[in-house]
């Protein structure tokens, strides 16, 4: 009111400028989703701060060498781009086994930043994709937010999608893999397609489906949307919301985007033969059929013919439907459902049945501390929004809440789908902060102005009989200021919460490692970059490196040498031939090695630094996975009463399989802690079995200065026998 | 290595006693005269060192000192046996006085001499006439490898007489064969003591003289006995005990040239240069290959005759392309001018392959060339454009959507 008034005491001219509310409304909310934008994108930051502007992990390696390969050579060569550094000898056809959606979103970001003269390294786009589709997810929660609740419930879900930890965790400056840009692309066909249902519009059903296909451009788990979209057709029909909107919106949305993303080779044809994909074809039929039955009851327009037309045509279809399902999956045009698929449907699948996929930590099934640690207060207001939800139900918040279980069960079975539900438990948490303030405010407020109401009788009987219901409670006021005050505090919590967890754990980029040394200084451990600059500049161009899967991305993106598995692990056979050189003895190794053209070995190894996700650790997968394809390697032979050890107790395999013997090769010599004796293992925390280990085949070529990479070479068959 | 041979002509001579190189002096000569620069030291000679910094000084080792017990200077068993992890050659001789020294580095080379240091080869039926001592120590070998390039075209007629220890050939070690080996009758025994157990070495699984071609091409010549190149053998007619023919002269003069021939690369040394490969009616080697293309490959080989390079002829050269395993496996055909040459189209399979050829035959330096290659699958464009069994599609496509336009027009304007 001050600011009121002495706007009053201005001259005519400027007095102008004074904004009327609802044109200061919209100054907040856009000033409000500014700063949320910036905040999304700085927050990411994080990890540059702390180390340096470089590519995290694994996985982006690859994207990162196929980006500056796009960049380099141009769409066409990218496309058809034959990749025989990796999968040596197979190699692998890049152009036809990736998503292209991210490489070709940082190479038109760096194409555009040169146009307007701005000289950047492509490396320099590759870090800040990610953090720059966050910011640009929070736009798009916003408009969901407002889409399914109101533009209040849009602006806190901006705010919280901006910091929420289980985002974050994997789109933090660097992070450059496909969930960087997928979960943007995810969020908008969503927003895209609840819009298309909301107006029955052919343009948004348009937008919905180019949202779609950039999509699958980007990630494999738009097979998520392919399956939600259907399901949430499949509800609103059960539940006789059908309508001429849902017609319009789901049938151009499916076959446009179906469609458009046959245009990615990795996809191609699996809309209409994989199993996966099969959902959505049968309710786009069934979809069908239900406006072929509306027709045909408003032309009947008699109850008793319409039952038994009714009748007869659902026998039809249902037989027709089951026999093109059966008869597509015997002649095998359908594919069944593949593996990944199953072990989200059955968490306990992949452990029984795909080892390789159980191995990776990611896949394992979430505990529940980290999702507290990933989304804090929200899962209290989940269940909160999901009544407000429930208490207004219309088209829009049935899918939310949709999205929201179903991806709360898949985070609940993967550790890193928390990723695909963060938006979700974001969107109805905000539901329920948004609503909960503006019913405490309301109160507030009526309470104020209730002498009022109470003076204008003439607004209603019953408004009146609600005033005299809020006036019989004393401590009304006194309570939602209170309860905002709470609301208040508990979401200041969340964003120091988020910025902990930003800045503590989400923002290492695991390459580069960092511990606290003894006087509480940090100490950095960069051992892995040191392996492959060695590697880079010590071995020949056509050298084979073998590793672990693991690391063949960064050694082929770093190191530039050939590698025999990589990350992507498309062939079991040849992964289980590695983790079977890994586990047998180093003769029989040898020869695996020969007839691979191995020349270089390497593994990591973190017995001297304390770095636990080492070889030896991930060794019984190798030894499980080898196993699986080559029944020679048993499981039991490397264990101890079913007891994984490296000590004295340890069995005889172990301690003479090639990976005992690459990590621990005079590691006997070597006193890792003060009172401890040589050779003792600060990882496994024991003193190894085996101290005297000798190479007969191999030799030791490089360890880094932390010994966490140890390279060796493999010798030539001996000159004289 | 003068006149482009294989191999360079400086060869070291360790002997005991400098009273050797008389004794052995027409071996010695054969040598110098086929231009070998020899030079004499013994064996204990304080200054002897096979290399100057970092060079190797000799192209050749003879090594006639069985009894040292070790060498001067910086030789030592392991030098002798990086000489020939380098590719250098060398011709041993033992006799039934050999050192631990001279046993250790026969035993690397894959020959393991009778282990009684007494015992000598004795053959009561095979045994040289000449041999009036009785104790049959003097064997008349006769039976030798088939092999032309190691011993030369012409047949050694006379056998070839041998006193001295005999070995065992290491079971598995691939590379060693059994130039001369004794007749079943041979055992391996001291002669002056009485025979308190069995021999542990009899019959013909005793090796007189043995070769070792190594990885590298170094070859190693190992005799159980020193006498064999000496000139008293190399002159002396032999009578086989109990044949009626007597040769004038015995086959070693003839065992030793030849041997010596090829343990110094001046038979069987085959070389392989200019692997090509090609696209057919290409001229350019491509640095990929696509799954389908015809392809050419060829390799020239030669063979050192001693003092010129020759074309090698042979029909047996073979060309893989290989992936983990041979995915076409090619005779070569040759244009008896050197050049080895074939063509064949490219699997239909993509990935790292290499061209093959592997090439190891009895007495010739081994060939081995791999040569890698990707191979790539179509690009995007190379496929038809139009498929004729798919016309029906076609025109199936464009007649819905011509259809479905004049519907929509007649629907919409028809009134």
């Amino acid at each position: 009111m001050a600011a009121a008034t002495a706007l009053d005491s201005l001259p005519a001219p400027l007095r102008s400028l004074r904004l009327k509310t609802k044109q200061q409304e919209l100054l907040l909310r856009v000033s409000a989703l500014a700063l949320i934008y910036v905040l999304a994108f700085v927050v990411r930051l994080f990890s540059v701060l702390r180390y340096e502007s470089m590519i995290h992990e694994f996985d982006p390696y690859f994207n990162y060498r196929t980006t500056l390969f796009l960049s380099d050579h141009g769409f066409s060569e990218f496309w058809n781009w034959f990749d025989f550094e990796s999968w040596y000898p197979l190699g692998r056809v890049v152009g036809g086994t990736l998503f292209p959606g991210l490489m070709v979103t940082a190479a038109l970001l760096h194409r555009l930043l040169r146009a307007l003269s701005l000289a950047v390294h492509i490396r320099e786009v590759c870090v800040l994709t990610a953090p720059f589709f966050a910011a640009n997810t929070t736009l798009v929660a916003y408009a969901f937010g407002r889409e399914i609740w109101d533009s209040g419930a849009g602006l806190v879900a901006a705010a919280l999608i901006a910091v929420c930890p289980g985002y974050i965790s994997r789109s933090v400056a660097g992070s450059y893999d496909n969930e960087g840009v997928a979960i943007f692309a995810l969020l908008l066909t969503f927003y895209l397609f609840v819009r298309a249902v909301n107006t029955g519009s052919l343009a948004w059903s348009l937008a919905s489906a180019f949202g779609y296909f950039y999509m699958v451009s980007a990630w494999g788990g738009y097979v998520f949307i392919i399956n939600l979209l259907p399901l949430y057709v499949l509800v609103l029909l059960v539940t006789g919301r059908y309508s001429q909107r849902l017609y319009v919106a789901y049938n151009s949305t499916y076959v446009l985007g179906m469609l458009l993303a046959m245009q990615i080779r990795f996809v191609g044809f699996q809309h209409v033969q994989s199993g996966e994909h099969m959902a959505a074809m049968g309710v786009f039929f069934l979809l069908q059929v239900f406006f072929f039955l509306d027709w045909v009851k408003y032309l009947l327009n008699d109850a008793k013919l319409f039952k038994s037309f009714l009748r007869i045509t659902l026998t039809c279809v249902i037989t027709v439907g089951t026999l093109a399902l059966g008869i597509g999956t015997a002649s095998g045009y359908i594919s069944p459902w593949t593996g990944r698929f199953y072990s989200l449907l059955d968490p306990t699948y992949a452990k029984d049945h795909i080892p390789i996929i159980a191995s990776v930590s990611e896949h394992q099934p979430t505990a529940w501390s980290s999702f507290m640690f990933d989304f804090h207060i929200l899962l209290f207001l989940f269940p909160a929004g999901l009544y407000f939800c429930f208490k207004r139900l219309s088209d829009a918040t049935i899918f939310i809440v949709m999205y929201g279980l179903t991806s709360m069960y898949f985070a609940g079975v993967m550790v890193r789908l928390i990723l695909v539900a963060a938006p979700a438990v974001c969107l109805i948490s905000a539901i329920a902060a948004s609503a909960t303030i503006k019913n405490l405010t309301t109160l507030i407020r009526t309470k104020s102005k209730s002498p009022q109401t109470v003076s204008g009788k003439s607004s209603g009987s019953k408004a009146a009989a609600k005033g005299a219901v809020d006036q019989s409670l004393p401590f009304q006021q006194n309570v939602a200021i209170a309860l905002l005050l709470g609301a208040f505090y508990l979401l200041s919590r969340y964003a120091v919460h988020c910025t902990w967890v930003t800045s503590e754990a989400y923002s290492s980029p695991s390459i580069v490692l960092a511990a606290r040394g003894h006087n509480g200084g940090r100490v950095i451990f960069d051992d892995y970059r040191e392996a492959y600059y060695w590697l880079r500049q010590n071995t020949p161009s056509d050298a084979k490196i073998m590793s672990w899967w693991d690391y063949g991305y960064q050694i082929t993106a770093m190191g530039n040498r050939t590698v025999i598995v990589d990350n992507n692990t498309w062939n079991n056979t040849h992964i289980a031939t590695v983790g079977r050189a890994m586990s047998s003895y180093e003769d029989e190794a040898y020869e695996i090695m020969q007839s691979l053209d191995v020349n270089y070995v390497l593994v990591v190894f973190g017995g001297v630094t304390g770095y636990s996700s080492d070889d030896i650790n991930k060794f019984l997968w190798m030894v499980r996975i080898g196993g699986g394809v080559f029944p020679v390697i048993k499981e039991p032979d490397y264990l101890v009463n079913g007891e994984y050890r490296v000590d004295k107790g340890a069995a005889p395999k172990m301690l003479n399989c090639l990976m005992y013997k690459l990590c621990y090769y005079r590691f006997g010599e070597l006193t890792t802690e003060y009172g401890k004796p040589p050779g003792y293992d600060r990882v496994r925390g024991v003193e190894i079995g085996n101290k005297d280990i000798k190479l007969e085949y191999l030799e030791e070529a490089f360890t880094t200065s932390n010994w966490i990479v140890r390279i060796y070479k493999v010798k030539p068959p001996k000159n004289r026998s | 290595a003068d006149e482009g041979g294989p191999r360079g002509r400086r060869v070291l001579v360790l002997v005991d006693d400098l009273a050797v190189r008389s004794s052995h002096s027409a071996f010695f000569a054969s040598l110098q005269g086929r231009g070998f620069d020899l030079d004499f030291r013994l064996a204990d000679d304080p200054k002897l060192s096979l290399h100057r910094y970092g060079q190797y000084l000799y192209d050749g080792l003879v090594l006639f000192a069985p009894s040292t017990p070790r060498f001067g200077g910086s030789v030592d068993q392991n030098s002798i046996l990086e000489f020939i992890d380098a590719g250098h050659d060398m011709i041993l001789a033992a006799d039934s006085s050999a050192s631990d020294l001279i046993r250790g580095i026969a035993t690397e080379c894959g020959v393991d001499f009778d282990e009684d240091p007494e015992a000598m080869v004795i053959d009561h039926i095979n045994y040289a006439a000449t041999d009036a001592e009785g104790d049959h120590t003097l064997i008349a070998g006769d039976d030798l490898i088939q092999s032309d390039v190691i011993l030369g075209s012409k047949k050694i007629e006379a056998p070839v007489l041998f006193r001295g220890i005999g070995h065992a050939v290491n079971p598995s070690n691939s590379l060693v064969l059994k130039v001369l080996s004794a007749s079943p009758s041979a055992y391996s025994a001291n002669p002056k003591s009485k025979l308190a157990s069995p021999p542990s070495l009899t019959g013909s699984a005793i090796s007189l003289v043995s070769v070792m071609q190594a990885r590298n091409n170094a070859r190693v010549l190992i005799s159980g006995s020193l006498d064999l190149f000496s000139n008293r053998f190399l002159k002396s007619g032999v009578q086989k005990a109990g044949s009626k023919i007597r040769h004038e002269k015995a086959g070693n003069e003839q065992f030793v040239t030849e041997t010596s021939k090829w343990v110094f690369h001046e038979r069987g040394h085959l070389k392989a240069v200019n692997v090509k490969h090609n696209k057919v009616g290409e001229t350019n080697e491509p640095g990929m290959y696509r799954i389908n293309d015809d392809l050419e490959y060829s390799v020239e080989i030669y063979e050192w005759s001693g003092t010129s390079w020759k074309p090698y002829v042979a029909d047996d050269v073979q060309v893989q392309f290989y992936m983990m395993s041979p995915y076409v496996l090619k005779t070569l055909s040759t244009d008896k001018k050197g050049v080895f040459s074939t063509s064949f189209k490219v699997p239909d399979v993509y990935g790292v392959f290499q061209f093959k050829v592997e090439y190891q035959r009895l007495g010739y330096t081994g060939l081995s060339l791999s040569k890698q290659i990707p191979v790539r699958p179509y690009r995007h464009n190379e496929y038809e454009r139009f498929i004729t069994s798919a016309y029906p599609y076609y025109a199936a496509s464009f007649s819905t959507m011509g259809a479905f336009f004049i519907f929509s027009f007649v629907y919409l304007y028809h009134k």
